[in-house]
């Protein structure tokens, strides 16, 4: 993947973090690295990060978008409400991904995609999808929005 | 002899401690009464005239240095983006500066945040918010906020440094002194106060020194160099660190029960002491400095007594429920009284053991064992004090305490208490002298006298030596 922006322009800021009491820090840190070559900004809050510091973090970073992961299985019930946290913090039309082991046992990925689309994530991605891919639908989010200059 | 005067501008009285520089031992000591908020030389007048009794007749001193804590010490307003980030960093920021914090405010200032600020006359203004490259709509509308207000002390930013430039712009366009400084916290994983304690510091010496009145004794002093709390401050770092020709004493604590307020110094990285542990939160400041203000020996007696409970304050102390809370009224009614008879003194003694567990255990940072899907992780919150070798008292209700160790032990980790960070097995000391101000004075004009000053002179109440 190039820089997704022109490299006269300031990079898009992400913030990054496993959310909840899941420890399963290895996948995170490699998404962030990949995501830093990728040109981006990235803000890594590790493992065990409440909901409430991805937000804050996003407030003083002015951060163009929350990518969530959650492994252990109780991403549902720490995700519920996250995106009426961000707007309540003003960052309403933040980007939001949320990817990994979302929901306990074999349930039926369209299912669980739906749910987490219906909580305001913006996409929400499957274990086993491949860094490039995710790269690549960033970026055309990113893309599609309000340049961060007009924005502030 | 080569000899330094380090006078000490205090709210109640004008202190000297002249110092031996070849020897590193303290040639006098005085003190006369504050007058800065009439004229500052009557003051110092009777102060230097006790001390040329002691030394028969004033000598031409190498270093003539001064730190001030008098007319209010220095009145700080913060201001920053999240209360948990950038405001908090400017927090830490202002009280490291030796700041007495009259408000701290986050996010969107609005016009009744405005009319407060201005209301309380702040000497200082440190205007914080977003990290680099993050926000800057919000500190720029705090910039232009306080441009419209007719506040009129000068303003030092450290904010978002994308944003620096229009917030000084906004705010010199409307007559406000503004200071550039960097951020305080660049990235959320970095805390980077010393720039805004250097600026913060530079006013203070070009500006407030003249507005308080101590300018009029110009000519008897070399420089203002700093608030006290900066000078205690700078005094603990000199003792952790040492000099390059002086070994340190390693990671220190520094508790000072006032008379209105607690003042906590702690000098070391307070990173975990086990192995395994996570940390959460701001980075930590290496020389931290928190202020209780609700925990004082006479102005917040009875505050103490409602946070620690009267009941245990009046156990503690050997005293019926009933004697201690009439004490405890009465010593708010005469913020001067010292300690007379035994159960005065076992009183104070109470008092100052809990303002300083409390204001410990608020400084101290908290390991927690938090229970996931993959087993039990300890999750560390604020500085982990446990490694911490020495723990040095000083202030009026310590040195003149009947068993001042039996005070300052509370200040060591509690098994009652574990999750709290304190020192496991410190030893204790206590700066009989009041000479931590005069070390970090000279900290910077004579580094091996001002350490071997402060480490001379440290009372060891435990066991073994100072160095």
């Amino acid at each position: 993947m190039s820089a997704p922006r022109a490299a006269t322009a300031t990079p898009f800021t992400l913030v990054t973090g496993v959310i909840g009491a899941d420890t399963h820090i290895v996948g995170n840190r490699i998404l962030s690295m990949a995501l830093e070559e990728a040109g981006y900004r990235v803000v890594s809050l590790g493992a065990l990060t409440p909901a409430g510091d991805f937000i804050r973090a996003a407030v003083e970073t002015a951060a163009d978008a929350i990518l969530v992961s959650s492994l252990y299985g109780q991403g549902e019930l720490d995700c519920r409400g996250f995106r009426e946290l961000c707007i309540e913090a003003g960052l309403d039309d933040i980007l939001l991904y949320v990817g990994g082991n979302l929901v306990v046992g074999k349930q039926p990925w369209d299912d669980v995609e739906r749910r987490f689309l219906d909580m305001g994530f913006d996409r929400a991605f499957a274990p086993g999808t491949r860094v490039p891919e995710a790269l690549a639908m960033l970026g055309a989010d990113l893309a599609a929005r309000t340049p961060k200059a007009a924005r502030q | 002899m080569s000899l330094a005067l380090l006078i000490d501008f205090g709210s109640t009285y004008t202190k000297l401690r002249a110092l031996d520089l070849a020897s590193g031992d303290i040639a006098a000591s005085a003190q006369g009464p504050s007058t800065v908020t009439s004229d500052v030389n009557v003051g110092l007048d009777a102060a230097m005239a006790a001390l040329a009794r002691v030394l028969g007749g004033t000598p031409r001193f190498a270093h003539r240095l001064a730190c001030s804590s008098a007319a209010g010490g220095l009145r700080m307003v913060t201001v920053g983006l999240v209360k948990e980030l950038t405001a908090e960093a400017a927090r830490q920021a202002a009280l490291g500066a030796g700041a007495k914090l009259v408000a701290s405010h986050a996010y969107r200032l609005t016009a009744a945040d405005v009319a407060r600020i201005v209301e309380r006359a702040p000497d200082i203004v440190l205007l914080c918010g977003g990290t680099d490259g993050g926000n800057r709509d919000v500190v720029v509308h705090n910039a232009h906020a306080l441009a419209a207000s007719t506040l009129a002390c000068p303003v030092v930013v450290a904010c978002n440094r994308e944003a620096a430039d229009d917030v000084v712009a906004a705010l010199a366009a409307a007559g406000k002194a503004a200071i550039a400084t960097a951020n305080v916290l660049p990235g959320l994983d970095t805390l980077d106060i010393e720039p805004a304690r250097a600026a913060i510091r530079d006013v203070f010496m070009r500006r407030i020194v003249a507005a308080k009145g101590i300018e009029r004794a110009a000519a008897r002093f070399d420089a203002v160099l700093m608030p006290t709390p900066a000078a205690v401050l700078e005094g603990a770092r000199l003792l952790a660190d040492g000099t390059p020709r002086r070994k340190g004493h390693g990671p220190l604590v520094v508790i000072d029960p006032g008379g209105a307020t607690t003042d906590v110094h702690s000098i070391g990285r307070g990173e975990p002491s086990t192995p395994g542990v996570i940390r959460y939160g701001l980075p930590e400041p290496y020389a931290k400095r928190t202020v209780e203000g609700d925990l004082g020996m006479r102005h917040n007696a009875e505050a103490i007594a409602a946070a620690a409970g009267i009941d245990a304050i009046a156990a503690d102390a050997g005293v019926p429920v009933a004697v201690a809370t009439d004490a405890i009224a009465a010593l708010h009614a005469d913020v001067e009284a010292l300690p007379r008879d035994p159960a005065q003194f076992a009183l104070d003694a109470a008092l100052a053991r809990a303002a300083i567990r409390i204001a410990m255990t608020r400084h101290a940072g908290t390991c927690e064992t938090v229970y996931t899907a993959q087993g039990p992780v300890s999750v560390q919150r604020g500085k982990d004090l446990s490694d911490v070798g020495l723990v040095i008292g000083t202030g009026g209700a310590l040195v003149h305490a009947r068993n001042p160790a039996a005070i300052l032990a509370v200040a060591a980790a509690d098994a009652a208490d574990p999750l709290s960070l304190r020192p496991r097995a410190p030893r204790f000391a206590i700066d009989r002298h009041y000479l931590l101000y005069a070390a970090g004075l000279l900290a910077e004009a004579a580094p091996d006298a001002a350490f071997d000053l402060a480490t001379r002179h440290l009372d060891l109440l435990t066991e073994g030596a100072t160095a």
